[in-house]
């Protein structure tokens, strides 16, 4: 499959009083036509700063992107003009966001929410939209849409405000989705639900799929693809097969080793990564993960270590990468 | 154990939102029975864990529980006081001792304050440390076990990211040292190393201060790894409770089975190989519940006597309730 999106050394920075956040750092990654690539990581390491660099939603003061391209079928988001990328947004990229609460507007009903960008992108008339909107809800899972589409945000439980953003998400028929936590807010079955209908777009209509996600099962079930993060930058990269059979960053061995799994036995202890997240503001050029590591060696605090070829498709970031099968085992 | 007091009970609670049309003149044209007909305990020291469908009432039961909502019918006890019953001014000490965790965490955080002042004004009103040298070190011990940096105290809301944010939810709900919290996705935002920091962290207060959880969450593991006891709740009411193991390993009710059937397994091989069956029939609306058992137009197990009679939530073992006449 062609591919739909290239990120190119992107930087992303806040220029804050307490110092610049290296919230995102010179990351590369590509996007094929109906793939999934899920994006993982820990709390804070830019996986969210990201997708908004993808779309020029980071908000500046103090956000900035410093650096990088994002080609998008054959154009440089970053070089368009306000409107283009405004036209590309909703229409041709679509974003779930994190948080329904923030980007649901409070003081409009769910109705005028979903049918505004239908109007505005697809040229629907307002009983045309409407009637898609009633639409949208259903295959989202929420029952009585018509009444539904009366009512306003916090008449909405929080799944159900998460799926009204993924039906404003579907509604102009995107050709990227960039989904930041989906599915946090739902119950497993639902979830389910959600993400079989996202799949079925990309695998009818070629609709690609950018899942920012921590539910690692998730990603097991419906990534093609898997991007781990740590401290703004990519430091693993591979199929969910490699990631999850081959893991070769520590960080990544950590965090399969942190996930509460149905198949353990009830009241053993979860292992967390030991020691605090870094600080964004005070990175030296080494490698953001030493402090926490295991494996860590004198080399790491003086040089961050590249992106090295593991298989195909599988690259990791650690100057032990080679011998990172014996310490595993040793350990 | 059977003649003390109950720390937290709940009895027959419920909570139906009127639904009203018209923009001038606004009409109630139906009922959304959020909650319909709930009781549960939970005995000091305990974690229940509380688990159902997207909407089904969950945060409802929450917010009723901390006197957010004016619930339609029922009690809530709280050390034996039916906290309903109570006014304004009699609530304040109780509500000090019950702290929530919410579930989206942006919008339960003020904008315009900082984290540490946000922190630190509750424990100065409730005069929990006057001295105020000794509340910013508070603030700082607050931050840190939440696995955040202290220099957040001088950022605001949107200067963090998700998951962040509901780490200050969390450290919010701690500073008031209180007795009963109510975790309403308090670790969904999280990645899991962090999740398994915060969890233990929860694990090891509970132990040390005998503080006492309503742990609502979508993430069976983790409701499995936290909880005593686990209330299974469909469209308002409870279909299954049971101890932790026992509603793992023994899934009586119908809707529990396929629930916990649909939790991704992390292991893309493991998932390839195993059937995914989703669970069939069209979402019931609370608006207008089904006839009977409200599980019936999805339930596999189905007969015709399900539609019309309404099944009793009862004890199949010692511990065990279950809602479904089939079993
Ligand atoms: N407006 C801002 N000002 C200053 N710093 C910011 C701002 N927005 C984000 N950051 C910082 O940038 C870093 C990356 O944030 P981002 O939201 O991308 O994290 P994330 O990986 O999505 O985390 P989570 O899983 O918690 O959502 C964080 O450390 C955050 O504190
Ligand atoms: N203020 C309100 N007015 C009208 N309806 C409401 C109100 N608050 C909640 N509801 C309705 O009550 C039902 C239960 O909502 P609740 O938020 O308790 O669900 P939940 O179990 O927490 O779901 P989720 O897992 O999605 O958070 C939903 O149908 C919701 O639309
Ligand atoms: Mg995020
Ligand atoms: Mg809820």
């Amino acid at each position: 499959m062609a591919t739909l999106l290239q990120v190119r050394n992107l930087t992303t920075q806040f220029f804050t009083s307490s110092g610049t956040v290296r919230a995102v750092d010179n990351i590369t990654f590509d996007v094929d036509e109906g793939e999934t690539v899920a994006v993982v990581g820990e709390s804070g390491c830019g996986k969210s700063v990201s997708a908004l660099s993808i779309l020029r939603l980071v908000p500046w003061p103090p956000g900035k992107i410093v650096g990088g391209s994002i080609n998008f079928m054959g154009q440089d988001l970053l070089e368009m003009s306000n409107d283009d990328i405004r036209r590309v947004r909703g229409r041709e990229i679509s974003m779930v966001f994190q948080e329904p609460m923030t980007s649901l507007n409070p003081v409009l009903s769910i109705g005028l929410q979903l049918t505004e960008t239908m109007q505005h992108h697809l040229g629907l008339s307002p009983a045309q939209a409407l009637k898609r909107a009633a639409e949208l809800l259903e295959m989202v899972g929420i029952s009585e849409p018509k009444r539904r589409l009366a009512q306003f945000p916090h008449h909405l439980s929080g799944g159900m405000r998460q799926r009204v953003m993924i039906a404003v998400a579907l509604s102009c028929e995107p050709k990227l989705i960039i989904a930041d936590e989906p599915t946090t807010a739902l119950d497993v079955t639902i979830q389910a639900q959600i993400l079989e209908l996202m799949k079925d777009l990309t695998k009818r209509l070629g609709v690609a799929l950018v899942v920012i996600t921590h539910n690692l099962g998730v990603v097991a079930r419906y990534a093609d693809r898997v991007n781990v993060m740590y401290a703004g930058k990519i430091i693993e990269m591979g199929s969910a097969q490699q990631i999850y059979h081959q893991p070769h960053h520590p960080y990544t061995l950590g965090l399969l080793a942190s996930v509460p799994r149905m198949d353990q036995p009830r009241g053993t202890r979860l292992i967390p990564i030991d020691g605090q997240p870094p600080d964004l503001t005070r990175l030296d050029g080494g490698c953001a993960f030493r402090p926490r590591c295991r494996f860590a060696v004198d080399r790491c605090a003086q040089e961050f270590p590249p992106l090295e070829n593991i298989d195909s498709g599988h690259v990791s970031a650690c100057w032990r990468v080679k011998e990172i099968n014996e310490l595993k085992n040793a350990s | 154990m059977t003649n003390a007091i109950p720390f937290v009970q709940i009895r027959n609670l419920k909570m139906h939102f009127p639904v009203t049309e018209g923009v001038v003149i606004q009409r109630t044209t139906a009922h959304v029975k959020a909650v319909d007909g709930v009781s549960f305990e939970i005995p000091k020291g305990e974690t229940l864990g509380l688990v159902g469908e997207s909407g089904c009432g969950k945060t409802t039961i929450g917010r009723c529980i901390l006197q957010l909502e004016t619930a339609t019918e029922g009690e809530i006890l709280f050390e034996g006081i039916d906290l309903t019953q109570l006014s304004q001014k009699e609530l304040v000490p109780t509500r000090a001792k019950i702290q929530v965790i919410f579930q989206d965490p942006y919008s339960s955080l003020n904008p315009r304050m900082k984290i540490g002042n946000m922190l630190d004004e509750p424990i100065r009103v409730h005069g929990i440390i006057t001295d105020k040298v000794k509340r910013k070190e508070r603030v700082r011990e607050l931050l840190s076990i939440c696995g955040l940096d202290p220099r957040f105290s001088d950022s605001y809301p949107h200067e963090m990211s998700g998951g962040q944010r509901q780490r200050v939810g969390i450290a919010r709900a701690l500073a008031l040292n209180p007795e009963f919290i109510i975790c309403d996705e308090a670790v969904s935002a999280l990645d899991v190393s962090i999740q398994a920091q915060v969890i233990n962290l929860l694990e090891d207060l509970r132990e040390q201060f005998n503080l006492t959880y309503l742990f609502i969450a979508h993430d069976l593991s983790v409701v499995r790894h936290i909880s005593n006891r686990v209330a299974v709740m469909y469209l308002g009411k409870l279909v299954e409770l049971a101890e932790g193991n026992e509603l793992f390993d023994n899934p009586s009710h119908p809707y529990t089975r396929a629930l916990l059937d649909a939790v991704p397994i992390p292991d893309p091989q493991a998932e390839a190989e195993r059937a995914h069956s989703v669970i069939q029939g069209e979402i019931p609306s609370p608006m207008n519940p089904p006839s009977g058992c409200v599980f019936h137009p999805r339930c596999p197990l189905a007969v015709d006597s399900c539609r019309n009679e309404i099944p009793e939530f009862r004890q199949t073992k010692t511990g065990h309730w279950v809602a479904c006449n089939q079993i």
